[in-house]
């Protein structure tokens, strides 16, 4: 098995907000889901790796919620929601808000498939309820930040 | 149609066709014509799919020469793959920090451990 079908897959729908990532892990489903649900385990590997992950609240339950701050340079980033549906080994549904903007909300949804033999496929799906929250959700990953990255593109487009 | 720059982007590269013609611009610039002759289809449907790529600025058409020539603007087509490589990087470091945190679990502690305040999942309803 080489590494590459491990690489995340990004997929970025053109009809409707939605981001789906697919992934694939030499672990059964159960471990997976565990990774997910307890959150010690979730705060060793959510936040990106300069930064802590300190986790208030995780109520991994159908109806339950939570909320973890990630400390990145003195500074803290709240995250927030709640755990619509959660089925042991197979699905958890939930919600995602960053604490800095309120009233944005993802709806996710995790996706766990046994792929036997110790082997599981994650798929992540986000919807959120504007095309430009979906891509200002896909251009975070820009180190420049979203808005320059607009400005960016409004400058290539001006010129073309 | 989604009217923000990048929909636009991802939308107008949804489709097969239009893909292909991006795939071949990036070689050369070509005339409608040259574009058209590859597929089964009219020179008006290439020059619709051309104004798609066109809209989301991803190709451009000099206004003066007869032949029009189309040339791909290879800086948003660049603008946008790197915004999508970097996500997909950022949730590929993720998943592999969680790779770690799986083979650092004990094979049994996969379904209830004793303790665990929030018994997550287990509990029976």
């Amino acid at each position: 098995m080489t590494t590459s079908t491990h690489e995340t897959r990004i997929d970025v729908d053109p009809e409707v907000p939605l981001v789906r990532i697919t992934r694939e892990f030499d672990a059964p489903p159960a471990k997976v889901f565990r990774a997910h649900t307890d959150p010690e385990l979730f705060a060793q590997w959510v936040g990106p790796r300069d930064t802590e992950t300190r986790v208030d609240a995780f109520d991994c339950r159908t109806g339950g919620s939570y909320r973890f701050v990630t400390i990145s340079d003195g500074e803290e980033y709240g995250f927030r929601g709640c755990f619509h549906e959660v089925r042991p080994d197979e699905l958890i549904v939930q919600t995602f808000t960053f604490e800095g903007d309120p009233d944005g909300v993802a709806l996710e949804k995790l996706l766990l498939e046994d792929l036997g033999d110790g082997r599981t496929r994650l798929t992540s799906t986000s919807l959120v309820d504007s095309f430009a929250g979906r891509d200002a959700f896909v251009a975070s990953g820009m180190e420049v930040g979203v808005r320059e990255g607009y400005e960016r593109l409004d400058e290539v487009l001006a010129r073309s | 149609m989604a009217a923000d720059p990048l929909s636009r982007v991802f939308a107008a590269l949804a489709d097969p066709t239009r893909r292909d013609m991006v795939a071949r611009l990036a070689v050369t610039d070509a005339t409608v014509g040259e574009l058209a002759e590859p597929y089964d289809v009219s020179v008006q449907a290439v020059s619709k799919h051309l104004r798609v790529l066109e809209d989301a600025g991803l190709v451009s058409r000099s206004r003066d020469a007869q032949r029009r020539p189309v040339h791909l603007e290879a800086e948003v087509l660049d603008l946008m793959t790197t915004w999508i490589e970097r996500y997909r990087r950022q949730a590929e470091e993720r998943y592999r920090r969680l790779d770690d945190v799986l083979r650092s679990m004990p094979d049994d502690a996969s379904r209830t451990h004793p303790t665990d305040a929030t018994h997550p999942g287990g509990n029976p309803s």
